[in-house]
């Protein structure tokens, strides 16, 4: 099969290119980017004309339910979503039933996502098993099952001599560890960030320092075991501020947000707006201005969905009683790009840190177009005009706060080792 | 973002939360209770303004108090009353509590009347009954308990004449108080010139002051001048989650006696919504005494609740004016 | 009858009626209870003719706002005084007072209320106007004027420079 993307804005963060040019695509992978190509015959042509080509999105977090909670969403559902937003890689966490904790349950995600085919699952192995915070897992046989990282989820490791140990012997095996800090017991007693609005709302708050608790804890030990880590979903200014020191200091981490981090905070609550129960929480209006800080300097590399999908049920009911979290696949692309149209961040910085940069964190060969690359490709139409509607997700997960928002930048092609997995239905 | 509790026309169709109610309609609300209050003292104590309605009280949380006067106020408007008391360990099991509130509704019901321990319940259960079915607020988590509010304001009312001259000070835990945050709400609202909130940091919510109010943590210099004196009632299990060593320091600190009311106007009245821990936020020579106005408060919670109820479900009928 | 407009006429025809009043209740001990609005304006009309001491207590006042059949089609009425009977009406004779008589409901409304306070031993309805509309078995005992007048049009007491009666239409009134 031979696919020539003609005419686009190509855009390669990776290699600083940013060029109208074809694409020529061959047996899954990308056999030139020029003007012109003599000799090739292509298959498909896709006019890519005022649209942007640039490498298909690397997810570092996605919730994708299955095995476990195949009611809820599968891989089937959720890789088709990921392509509907642009996304051809994304790494699932481990807090999975049963937890990846061992090669088989590796394999059975491999497995199922092969049959999906359309785009690279990559699987963050436990730290403990069963993530209990108490016995490590056996690392390097997830390690040799193909597992990217390790990770205790959002589940807490409180004991530090447990923890410390966790971080050597991932340091041992070169794995980097993914973390979701948040100091147990001050995350656990509420269900918003603790500032004006839980003050007038009445919900238990979270405070800032569950999250600084946390990170400051971790890096220390970080710097002591010498661990390579990333820190999932950062929501304060301050922890900003403290990955920035130890960055400085030479330190080997790196950091996400989420999109909806960088958008909302935690005014949008509203009147107890379940949708925008996530955790950590939507903070402060400043917290918010520091984590598109971070992202403009390059403390955060990479802007990730965390997506996670769930059954209309569990958003209804009191707030504090709803289940945090949402289904983010399809809104990462034109949320973070939403940041450009607000002269937030360059187009370039944006699509750096939905590409090569988390593709960097992840230690893979992704997120980047040149010749001899897989073709994991998405193009972008720039310029519609149109309204969120989370009731027509691909996803099977409906929950997010940002149905009725206009966006502007609008996936219209994603291409995965040379396959066109998704096309946008003319409007 | 104020609740939708108002028509198109601005009448109250349900009473969540006093955040975002106009000064005029809480004045209606407490105008129209003192025109209710004289029913109280008639041979028959009661008017049929309300017959034929349905209301039903639907406490996810125990309060017999609370679950009476809303009672006795629907009784005094001739309108059919049920009371639905559900243990929430038993709907966490099964039936979620959208099921509940559509089985009940499917009974025809014009008015439910809410406790929950969870903010926002009033508010979520509001957001998902029919179109002609009203919904007040009968205390939910840590949020808003507006009858409450307003039965104190109007205690406040007939004792001080003009709410901008007054200097109120509210005792205890605010964080956790429903009732605080719908008082400071309404005390705000009817333009009273200084709301204080007195307590240990650990009971008081972060950016207390954004609430509006000024933030003291002794009870000298909290109560200097003021006008009413709020205490409010401590739950005992707060020594659990480290906020309080004990129920006797509290007092110490924060207990109202005869000798720390000293400091407040000797016109001051003391107000508490009940039920009272003697010795532990209050003594009982104060919660005895002259300065006292506590049962008034529980008198003037019928009249209130007869009031708000009334006041909403004429605005259904408004409703059913528009449609035809 | 003609319909009686200026102050003057109105004073007759409130003469006339204190005067059956008198006739028929003055050995009772009666009390005086006149309906909001204008039934209070019409109540006290009559006491001053009548003298202070003809009744047995001040007059008392009704607001039949809460014992309206209407509530389920147009809600509350706007505030006015609550009811006020400063007397124990059991076993007494009371002088029921309203301005104008259409319908019944509202003599129907305020029996409901009067009984709610205890069981009188009679209760004489007196009205400055009766017009036409009747639509309850009820009618008054004591009339100033009988009246008849177009569907479509009401009949409204004022209280501006003495009281004084003006004919409006339907809509008109509503609108107020």
């Amino acid at each position: 099969m031979k696919i020539c993307i003609l005419n686009g804005r190509v855009i390669d963060p990776a290699s600083q290119l940013d060029i109208d040019h074809n694409i020529y695509i061959e047996d899954g992978k990308i056999v030139a980017i020029a003007e012109d190509l003599a000799g090739f015959d292509a298959d498909i042509e896709i006019d890519a004309y005022n649209k942007i080509v640039c490498p298909g999105l690397v997810d570092l977090s996605a919730r994708l339910r299955e095995p476990g909670q195949e009611h809820t969403a599968t891989i089937e559902s959720e890789t088709r979503a990921a392509v509907a937003g642009g996304i051809t890689t994304l790494a699932v966490p481990p807090d999975t039933d049963p937890v990846i904790d061992n090669p088989a349950v590796v394999e059975l995600i491999e497995d199922r996502a092969k049959k999906a085919g359309r785009t690279m699952v990559l699987t963050v192995g436990a730290l403990t098993q069963k993530l209990n915070g108490e016995l490590l897992a056996e690392m390097a046989a997830l390690k040799a099952a193909g597992c990217v990282g390790v990770s205790n989820g959002v589940t807490e490791i409180k004991n530090t001599v447990v923890w410390r140990r966790a971080l050597e012997y991932a340091a041992t095996l070169d794995l980097t560890v993914f973390i979701n800090a948040a100091d147990p017991w001050l995350q656990k007693q509420g269900c918003v960030h603790e500032g004006t609005v839980s003050a007038r709302l009445g919900l238990s708050g979270i405070p800032e320092s569950a999250e600084t608790i946390a990170v400051s804890r971790d890096l220390i030990l970080i710097e002591q075991t010498g661990v390579r880590a990333h820190f999932h979903s950062l929501s304060t200014g301050k922890a900003v501020k403290l990955i920035r020191e130890a960055q400085d200091r030479g330190l080997p981490v790196t950091a996400d947000v989420s999109a909806h981090h960088l958008h909302l905070c935690e005014h949008d609550l509203g009147n107890y707006d379940s949708f925008s129960h996530v955790m950590p929480p939507l903070r402060g209006v400043r917290d918010r201005e520091q984590l598109k800080q971070g992202l403009r300097d390059g403390v955060i590399q990479a802007v990730s969905s965390h997506h996670q999908p769930l059954d209309a049920d569990a958003k209804l009911g009191p707030f504090a009683e709803t289940t945090p979290g949402l289904s983010a696949l399809e809104t990462l692309l034109p949320l973070t790009l939403k940041l450009v149209e607000d002269d937030e961040i360059s187009l370039h910085q944006a699509i750096a840190s939905l590409t090569c940069q988390p593709a960097a964190i992840l230690g893979i060969d992704a997120g980047q177009l040149k010749a001899g690359a897989s073709a994991d490709i998405c193009i972008i139409d720039p310029d519609v005009q149109y309204d969120c509607l989370p009731s027509a997700f691909i996803s099977a997960g409906k929950n997010s706060p940002f149905g009725g928002w206009l966006f502007q930048h609008q996936v219209s092609h994603t291409l995965f080792q040379g396959k066109v997995v998704y096309q946008r239905e003319p409007n | 973002m104020p609740s939708n509790q108002l028509t198109e026309s601005g009448q109250l169709r349900h009473f969540l939360t006093i955040e975002g109610l106009k000064r005029p309609l809480l004045t209606e609300i407490m105008d129209r209770a003192e025109q209710f209050s004289g029913i109280s003292h008639r041979q028959v104590k009661k008017v049929p303004l309300l017959r034929g309605k349905t209301i039903i009280n639907l406490f996810f949380e125990n309060s017999t108090r609370t679950r009476s006067t809303f009672e006795l106020a629907a009784k005094r408007l001739s309108a059919d009353v049920m009371n639905f008391n559900i243990n929430t360990s038993a709907t966490s099991k099964g039936e979620s509590l959208l099921d509940t509130l559509h089985n009940l509704e499917a009974m025809h019901t014009d008015m439910f009347v809410v406790r929950h321990n969870q903010s926002g319940a009033a508010e979520f259960i509001a957001q998902h009954v029919a179109p002609h079915v009203s919904v007040i607020n009968a205390g939910d988590g840590c949020h808003a308990h507006p009858t409450q509010a307003m039965l104190d304001m109007f205690t406040i009312r007939r004792h001080k004449q003009d709410f901008a001259n007054l200097r109120v000070a509210i005792i205890g835990d605010i964080l956790h108080s429903r009732v605080a945050r719908s008082q400071i709400q309404a005390l705000a609202t009817l333009g009273v010139g200084e709301i204080r909130v007195i307590g240990p940091q650990t009971l008081l919510p972060r950016e207390s002051q954004t609430l509006g109010v000024h933030v003291y943590h002794d009870m000298e210099s909290g109560l200097e001048g003021v006008d009413v004196v709020i205490t409010l009632r401590l739950q005992l299990e707060r020594m659990q989650g480290a906020l309080l060593p004990s129920a006797r320091e509290y007092f110490r600190c924060y207990g109202l006696t005869e000798e720390k009311l000293k400091y407040a106007k000797p016109d001051a009245i003391v107000m508490h919504p009940g039920p009272i821990n003697r010795g532990v936020e209050i003594a009982s020579s104060v919660a005895d005494g002259p300065q006292s106005v506590i049962l008034e408060q529980v008198t003037h919670g019928i009249a209130i609740r007869m009031a708000v109820m009334s006041m909403a479900l004429a605005s259904q009928s408004e409703q059913a004016e528009i449609e035809e | 009858m003609t319909m009686p407009k200026t102050s003057a006429e109105i004073q007759n025809l409130l003469e006339e009626m204190a005067e059956t009043i008198r006739e028929e209740l003055a050995d009772k001990d009666p009390l005086l209870v006149g309906i909001h609005t204008g039934g209070v304006w019409v109540a006290k009309a009559l006491q001053n003719i009548l003298g202070e001491d003809f009744f047995d207590a001040p007059l008392g006042t009704l607001n039949i706002a809460y014992y309206r059949d209407d509530f389920t089609r147009i809600g509350m009425h706007p505030q006015v005084s609550p009811s006020d009977l400063p007397f124990e009406v059991d076993n007494r004779h009371l002088v029921l007072v309203d301005d104008i008589f259409y319908s019944g409901r509202t003599t129907r409304a305020a029996l409901n209320e009067i009984f709610d306070y205890g069981r009188p031993a009679s209760v004489t309805l007196a009205v400055l106007i009766e017009r036409n509309g009747r639509e309850l078995p009820i009618r008054p005992d004591i009339v100033g004027a009988s009246v008849i007048l177009p569907r479509n049009q009401h009949l409204k007491l004022r209280n501006k420079d003495g009281l004084q009666l003006e004919i409006r239409a339907a809509g008109a009134l509503n609108a107020e």
